[in-house]
């Protein structure tokens, strides 16, 4: 018993007191920045292992993006890559970062879904679907439920059953084997649901856009209520855009 | 009678070594058969590292290369068949072809005889027989009033990836598992083909198991670096290898602490949980991302380490030794942690041996694969490493290698961090890989021997890629652990594997 006190009190103090405004240690690929300095914007766009990158202006499409960082390292005067974590949205446009533009990626609070907030506002259960995802963004979600963020103290918890959940969370590209299971999944979840989708490949397809492995139409038919970017995603960017859809005010 | 090999039925190379299309002997396929067979036979040191095939002309050519590990050769050998011709499977032989095997049939239709059972693997876009698809896997079933199944997956209850496994019990006692897998396919190694660009092929690899990030980077890599013809700086293989020390011992920690949740010890998950983030928040600090994406990259080292990485690494080990250690004391002496470790999910020697295991599914079983020391590459050599060995083959035998091993990554890791190699300023890079050859890479990552193979044409143009994480081999071993096991027990038998399903799938 003593030597479990030991331990404890080795740990010291472990958790991220307030996760929207901890700082990420070291470099970190977050929210790119562009400037509005001339480059060659063929040879940039041309970087880009995913097609992210679009020209005149020059963007940089989030929900493409593998934060690879290629085209801050060849063009460091025109792209840089910020530690700001926070990505996520819920408006697909929003995540397509143009040159010049130097603001955060929000929740846009007016067009959230109603019962989202009213509903799920205090208490978010999600059932997790790796619609083959490489095992990242996964592995970040659990990070995201660790003793240091710690996300189930806001009462955002992933849970076992479809049937005891309030909204899927997807990663990966969906591949062609996981799509009927995604389905049943969703299906089983209650109204009201929502549908997440985390990491890049889940977003956009990714580095495996175009695979014929893939079959991707449930989202065309579910749009996404959130969009969670990152390759993979960091826990703090998961964290604050579950909790930006469906409590932040204003 | 025992075959004896003809050193000209086959060709040798070393690991990252490469060697002309051509000059690669094109065997009969009753040769062929004998050879590779015959060379694994009665020989634990040697063992497939892949094997598959490939469209040429209008037949179909296998590649077969078995690895010699007391004399650091891989032997490769080739055979053109038809489609159609039923072939005699290797497996009849040597149970460790089984999956190699299925997978081939899989893809092309070869109907192999003698072969127990042609299951499919992956369920592939380009399959030959696109009529067999996921929904309609042939169980193995026995029919019995006494027995029951019990299926799970493939989405199961923790955010993990998806598989299915179906349970024959006996009550609550397992009789038989079987995993059925290809949920995770997205068709990568038709997209090294696809995607033409070097940027692009490197984040394929990447993304080929996120939790495997430096292996099958480094395995890619090196594949590119011998196809290129470049030689690399010694600061390029110092990176590298403290990547793949710092990858095995962060996912190492957190397995011991995917095993604490398992047996419900609360203070052993999340003490060895919280372990894991500084060492994966170092790995961020260093190349801008927790699992090493973008760490790598072939023929250039977009991120040289430097004395104020070193001095920090130095201070994240400092930190979490005395805690790790000191859990690890606590949980290695816990009676009712052990009394769930020790005889569950055991498989024996011989069975790990005849499924080809590799990496710690290997090493658990008193079977001695490690790259690290057979066909050691990057700065491996300086180290002598010697592998953590165990004998019992159980979860208790599993954790045991996940400790000792984390010491030997912290040992490798600080004798690095003595001496930084100065940063050299990147040749150019080759714009052309050379024709008509096959270039092959074996990488010890944390769950085991990682295998990449690529083939050029006379272009010089990428024309077959193949990936092998070692999950290809383990999950049999997975499968044979639970045997007679309660199935109560299946959580920490499969933990104690963590297996990968997007590296098995691809």
């Amino acid at each position: 018993m003593l030597n479990n006190l030991k331990i404890l009190f080795h740990q010291g103090k472990q958790f991220i007191p307030d996760v929207t405004t901890a700082r990420v240690p070291g470099i970190f690929r977050g929210r790119p920045v562009i400037s509005t300095e001339p480059v060659n914007e063929e040879e940039l766009a041309e970087l880009c292992p995913t097609g992210a990158i679009e020209v005149s202006p020059v963007s940089i499409d989030l929900g493409k993006c593998t934060f690879c960082g290629e085209c801050a390292r060849v063009f460091p005067m025109k792209v840089r890559f910020t530690r700001d974590y926070k990505l996520s949205t819920n408006i697909r446009e929003r995540l397509i970062i143009r040159e010049g533009e130097d603001h955060p990626v929000e929740v846009d609070s007016a067009t959230v879904r109603k019962e989202i907030r009213q509903v799920l506002g205090k208490s978010l259960k999600l059932r997790q679907v790796s619609a083959a995802g490489d095992n990242s963004a996964e592995w970040e979600m659990n990070a995201a439920n660790n003793v240091q963020f710690d996300m189930s103290r806001f009462g955002i918890e992933f849970v076992a059953s479809p049937r005891h959940a309030d909204g899927v969370v997807i990663t990966g590209p969906i591949s062609e084997n996981m799509a009927e299971p995604l389905q049943i999944c969703y299906d089983a979840i209650p109204e009201p649901k929502i549908v997440v989708v985390a990491g890049t490949d889940a977003i956009s397809g990714g580095i495996f856009d175009g695979s014929p492995a893939l079959k991707r139409e449930f989202l065309s038919l579910y749009p996404a209520d959130l969009y969670i970017p990152g390759n993979p995603p960091h826990p703090l960017t998961i964290i604050n855009g579950l909790l930006d859809l469906t409590r932040k005010k204003g | 009678m025992p075959y004896y090999p003809d050193a000209m039925e086959y060709i040798t190379i070393k690991n990252n070594g490469s060697v002309p299309i051509v000059s690669i002997p094109e065997l009969n396929y009753d040769t062929f058969y004998q050879l590779n067979t015959g060379l694994v036979v009665d020989h634990p040191e040697r063992h497939c590292v892949n094997y598959f095939g490939f469209r040429s002309g209008k037949g179909i050519r296998l590649i077969c290369c078995i690895a010699d590990d007391n004399t650091q050769d891989i032997h490769i050998s080739s055979c053109v068949v038809s489609p159609d011709r039923p072939l005699e499977a290797f497996t009849s032989q040597v149970l460790s072809f089984e999956r190699f095997e299925r997978e081939i049939h899989e893809n092309f239709g070869i109907p192999f005889r003698n072969h127990p059972w042609l299951k499919p693997v992956r369920f592939p876009f380009n399959r030959a027989d696109r009529s067999k698809t996921i929904a309609n896997y042939p169980f193995f079933t026995m029919e019995s009033d006494e027995l029951h199944e019990v299926g799970v997956g493939p989405i199961h209850a923790g955010v993990i990836e998806p598989g299915h496994f179906r349970f024959i019990c006996n009550g609550e006692q397992i009789l038989h598992l079987e995993i059925q897998l290809g949920f995770q396919h997205r068709g990568v190694e038709d997209m090294f083909l696809k995607k033409e660009k070097l940027l692009q092929r490197v984040v394929l690899a990447e993304n080929i198991a996120g939790d495997t990030v430096a292996g099958h980077t480094t395995a890619f890599s090196q594949v590119w670096e011998t196809l290129s013809g470049m030689e690399v700086s010694e600061d390029i293989h110092y990176c590298r290898t403290l990547a793949l020390e710092l990858e095995r011992m962060a996912i190492h920690t957190g397995d011991l602490s995917a095993l604490c949740t398992d047996v419900a010890y609360q203070l052993g998950s999340a003490v060895f949980g919280r372990l894991r983030t500084p060492l994966i928040n170092f790995v961020q600090e260093w190349g801008g991302n927790r699992l090493g994406k973008g760490l790598i990259r072939p023929g250039r080292n977009p991120f040289p380490f430097t004395d104020e990485l070193a001095t920090r690494l130095k201070e994240v080990l400092k930190n979490y030794e005395p805690d790790f250690e000191e859990m690890s004391h606590m949980l290695f002496r816990l009676p009712s942690a052990l009394s769930r470790f020790e005889r569950t999910g055991v498989v024996s020697y011989e069975d790990v041996l005849s499924i080809g295991a590799v990496g710690m599914a290997a090493r658990m079983s008193g079977l001695n694969r490690d790259i690290r020391s057979s066909h050691p590459s990057l700065l491996y050599g300086r180290f002598d490493h010697q592998p953590v060995i165990k004998h019992h083959g159980d979860v208790y035998s599993r954790a045991q290698i996940r400790r000792n091993e984390i010491r030997q990554s912290m040992h490798y890791l600080r004798k690095l961090i003595k001496k930084v190699p100065a940063a050299i300023p990147a040749a150019p890079l080759p714009s052309s890989l050379l024709p008509g050859m096959l270039a092959l890479s074996l990488v010890e990552g944390w769950r085991g021997e990682i295998c990449h193979c690529g083939i050029t044409d006379s272009r010089g143009e990428l024309m077959h890629y193949k990936v092998k994480d070692p999950s290809f081999h383990n999950w049999m071993a997975l499968a044979l652990s639970v045997r007679n096991n309660e199935i109560s027990d299946f959580p920490i038998c499969n933990k104690s594997f963590n297996l990968s399903y997007c590296g098995h799938d691809l």
